[in-house]
């Protein structure tokens, strides 16, 4: 299991700062009759970059970001992340992979009810290996990243849902993954706290952080450097980076 | 500990497998109790049989050393062609020449009836018997007074009596007064002793005591030993015991009966042992439903708990690790109702222990044992959530949130 789609080391210059690569991905559910969730989707994302991916609901979104996140795994294609092509990766080497390059926002944020802030951040790097101590300094550099300076302490469930998701986001930052991967970060929130959170984002990204951001709305993807339209599982558009 | 493809593993360390195992504890307190509870009762009547037997053994050891089991009685037996069951007059001289005998005591069954007063009719008897005795009974049955004076060289040959427990109470004599007076054998007889319960000899409880010499004197009563009590060198029981019954009846040595009553206490201990083992199996069938309910617990948390799963995947926990930490906080559950119900055994145990008088003695056994099984039974309960758990899919665990 020693080759990879860019040659067995993960070193960004051998990647061609290629971080995310999907080329002719499907993806197929064995119900009867089956359902081909995606069909051939071809992307790439480079390191920096930030991309929508647009898509109304049914057109396949979430089943790329699982694709994209190593959470599933295609019925055909070829996906490398950080340089790593997944089809050579067992379930163990996956896990290895999210822990250190991908990292997630998602909408329902997933927080832990009963911890902290700090804790919950904290627990990004909880498979990494690092110690406890290492793990919360990093959290609370990352928590404020994201503005959070003040609730280090505050348990998850007296948080605002602007705040959660920024906890959230600052969990994703935390191990300084390779990309970082938003599924409708902003689907629980008000419009405010959306535009707050898109806002955050784009700071992150202005930061050099890889962001892939999935959404149905059009005019919070389009708003972003890259936009990709998702249709009936196929990538119907892409805009490339808008000069 | 990198791969041959340059990827650092997932780890978790020790400390964090804690950490993640206790999530479902501290989320969910009430429900982490309730499901301890089960295991904690079933370990809780494990602990406490096994310290109750072991103080109650403990007390009865005690006790043996107090009375001693060195004790023997020697009676005439009874069976077809025996006839009357008596042992020669000479009995208790030949018995005390044997080397090791140290004290030799006869009690002689006197063929009377006590009443409380001559008025009370012939035939409400109270079931009280009429025994003479050497003075040194109490001496050889290590017995002990509850009030006035056993009888002793000056009393036993007067018409006096010393009660035993249950002919006391039988009488409605409760303390010595000096005065108290009882119909004993048509003949008053004035009331110098009540006795505490014999532990060795019950029968004497229901007995009044007079002196040999009283009854004789006063009862026209010939002494012939109906039981000898023999106190020999504990080393030697059982050599006396062997040579017991043609000393004391050469002539019909298959006569003679010689008992050790020590036996008695013990086989009574050996009863308590059945029910003892009666009482683990109860035990462990409470630790078998308490395994239930939280293998039962378990599983809903799997279910309830899916969203953590994905997201634990997603944050690269490995099938592992999942399976580690829903184990982990089985095993947890199950170590809390073990510590629990040790501690709940040993307190029953020393509560009904200070009750009884005994002392509280839980064997070791019963501690590391209770907490062992409750983690057996743990990890048992917790396996199958886990593989669940384990086996989830993250995209299936994520989108089911």
């Amino acid at each position: 299991m020693t080759s990879t789609l860019t040659g067995g080391s993960a070193t960004p210059e051998a990647a061609a700062d290629v971080v995310l690569s999907l080329s002719g991905v499907t993806k197929e559910y064995p119900t009867i009759p089956p359902v081909r969730a995606l069909r051939g989707v071809d992307i790439s994302v480079t390191d920096g970059e930030l991309v929508g991916v647009v898509g109304p609901s049914g057109s396949g979104k979430s089943t790329l970001l699982h694709i994209m996140g190593t959470l599933d795994r295609p019925s055909a294609g070829e996906v490398a992340v950080a340089g790593y092509n997944i089809n050579d990766l067992s379930d163990k080497d996956l896990s290895a992979l999210r822990a250190r390059h991908i990292g997630f926002v998602f909408q329902q944020f997933h927080l832990l009810s009963g911890y902290t802030a700090l804790d919950n951040v904290a627990d990004g790097l909880l498979y990494t290996g690092r110690s406890v101590t290492t793990r919360r300094e990093l959290a609370e550099i990352a928590l404020r990243r994201v503005g959070l300076g003040h609730r280090l302490s505050h348990v998850a469930t007296k948080l605002s849902g602007g705040e959660r998701q920024r906890v959230a986001v600052a969990r994703a930052l935390v191990g300084t993954p390779s990309i970082v991967l938003a599924d409708e970060p902003t689907g629980n929130l008000d419009s405010k706290n959306s535009d707050a959170i898109i806002d955050l984002i784009r700071q992150i990204n202005d930061e050099g952080v890889t962001f892939v951001v999935i959404t149905h709305n059009r005019e919070i993807a389009e708003a972003f450097p890259r936009t990709a339209g998702l249709r009936d599982g196929s990538i119907e558009y892409d805009t490339g980076v808008r000069m | 500990m990198s791969n041959g493809n340059g990827l650092i593993p997932s780890r978790l360390h020790g400390a964090d497998v804690f950490r993640t195992a206790s999530v479902g504890l501290r989320t969910r307190k009430l429900r982490a109790a309730l499901s301890a509870l089960g295991i904690m009762i079933g370990i809780a009547a494990m602990v406490g049989v096994l310290g109750l037997s072991e103080s109650s053994k403990s007390d009865l050891l005690a006790q043996l050393d107090r009375l001693g089991t060195n004790l023997l009685t020697v009676q005439a037996g009874a069976g077809i062609g025996i006839g009357s069951g008596e042992l020669p007059a000479e009995a208790a001289g030949m018995i005390s020449r044997i080397g090791p005998v140290e004290q030799t005591s006869t009690i002689s069954s006197v063929n009377a009836n006590v009443y409380k007063s001559d008025y009370v009719p012939e035939g409400q008897t109270g079931g009280i018997t009429v025994q003479a005795v050497d003075v040194n009974l109490l001496d050889t049955l290590a017995g002990s007074m509850a009030d006035g004076k056993f009888l002793d060289e000056a009393t036993a040959t007067y018409p006096a009596a010393v009660l035993g427990s249950v002919a006391a109470e039988r009488l409605g004599i409760r303390e010595v007064t000096g005065t108290q007076q009882i119909w004993l054998g048509d003949q008053w007889f004035t009331v110098i002793g009540i006795l505490n319960e014999f532990e060795l000899n019950p029968d004497l409880d229901r007995a009044a005591l007079i002196g040999l010499a009283t009854a004789e004197d006063y009862l026209d009563h010939e002494t012939v030993p109906t039981s000898i009590l023999v106190r020999v060198d504990p080393d030697y029981v059982d050599d006396v015991t062997a040579v017991l019954p043609a000393t004391a009846n050469p002539q019909n040595p298959e006569e003679v009966e010689v008992a050790r009553p020590s036996d008695a206490l013990e086989a009574k201990e050996a009863a308590d042992d059945a029910f003892t083992a009666l009482f683990l199996g109860l035990g462990a069938v409470a630790l078998l439903v308490g395994g239930v309910g939280i293998a039962n617990v378990m599983v809903i948390s799997v279910l309830e708990r899916r969203a953590e799963i994905g997201l634990r995947r997603a944050l690269g926990a490995t099938k592992r690790h999942v399976a580690v930490q829903f184990l982990g906080e089985a095993l947890l559950l199950s170590a809390v109702g073990g510590v629990g119900g040790v501690a709940l055994g040993w307190g029953v145990t020393s509560i009904y222990a200070g009750i009884r008088g005994w002392n509280t003695l839980i064997p070791p056994i019963a501690i590391a044992g209770g907490i062992a099984a409750a983690l057996v039974i743990g990890a048992i309960a917790g396996l199958y959530p886990a593989i669940r758990a384990a086996r989830l899919s993250p995209t299936e665990a994520l989108r089911s949130a």
